[in-house]
């Protein structure tokens, strides 16, 4: 059910910096709103993103409940040698997912 | 200016569980200020924000604040000596300040990130960053919102 996408590029110059796009299907419900009987509906957000580049962390984000479903993290790294670029999503609920994007650098 | 009492109605209501938090109105202008003043405390400390370095792009005019392009990018050489530590986005108006917290090293190569956000009215929105040195740096950005988020039953 869980799922994520990410794009990297499959293969970059040494020193280049590249350009990450994620995203992770999460329908990020905000706490505040209400059922048509009244009722809150609870928050169930995802709270924490991080990316690993060969173990290295490159980003940390904190999300919050007003980050647009589906949440989009784009951002950027600086590729210094082949290998995994890990990313990991951890939310309410139990809520983890771990994608994996391999890279190579020439 | 975050007086004593407002300090502690806005604190209480934190901390209070869903039950009480219920009842304490969530739209109040001053809470809003009140909270938002607070999370700028929260990132900053004492510390003095100065403007510039800091580019937030937003559309001027939102149809749908549901989903906004959001995107931040810091003037910085990304150097292990000199980079951008962290970017925090915040707004004035949705039910909670804070949006978005990033913490970046040298290794992001740019201090760049963009996202989609929600707009829960029309505003202001702030990126501060702290940099490795300890200086914060700011830039706003107003926007106008047509249809808000998260607010759909009237609570506005």
């Amino acid at each position: 059910m869980a799922r994520a996408v990410v794009t990297v590029p499959a293969q970059a110059k040494r020193g280049e910096i590249i350009e990450i796009k994620t995203l992770a299907q999460h329908a990020m419900e905000t706490g505040f709103r209400r059922t048509q009987t009244g009722e809150l509906i609870p928050r169930d957000i995802i709270r924490t993103f991080r990316c690993t580049y060969n173990g290295v962390e490159v980003c940390r984000v904190d999300l919050h409940p007003a980050i647009a479903a589906n949440p989009l993290i784009a951002f950027t790294t600086v590729a210094t040698e082949s290998g995994t670029l890990s990313f990991q999503w951890a939310g309410d609920n139990g809520y983890t997912v771990t994608e994996i994007a391999p890279i190579r650098v020439e | 200016m975050t007086t004593r009492r407002e300090f502690l109605v806005v604190t209480a209501a934190a901390l209070v569980p869903a039950a009480v938090e219920a009842q304490v109105d969530p739209n109040l202008a001053a809470n809003r200020k009140a909270a938002f003043q607070e999370a700028l405390h929260r990132i900053t400390g004492d510390a003095a924000v100065r403007r510039g370095r800091v580019k937030v792009q937003l559309p001027p005019l939102i149809d749908n604040g549901n989903s906004v392009p959001l995107s931040v990018a810091v003037e910085s050489p990304m150097t292990a000596a000199d980079h951008v530590k962290a970017i925090h986005v915040l707004t004035e108006k949705n039910p909670l300040p804070d949006v978005i917290s990033v913490a970046l090293g040298p290794r992001a190569g740019r201090a760049s990130i963009s996202t989609r956000v929600r707009l829960a009215d029309t505003q202001t929105v702030t990126a501060i960053a702290q940099m490795s040195d300890g200086s914060f740096w700011s830039d706003s950005a107003e926007v106008v919102v047509t249809l808000s988020a998260c607010l759909e039953e009237g609570l506005i």
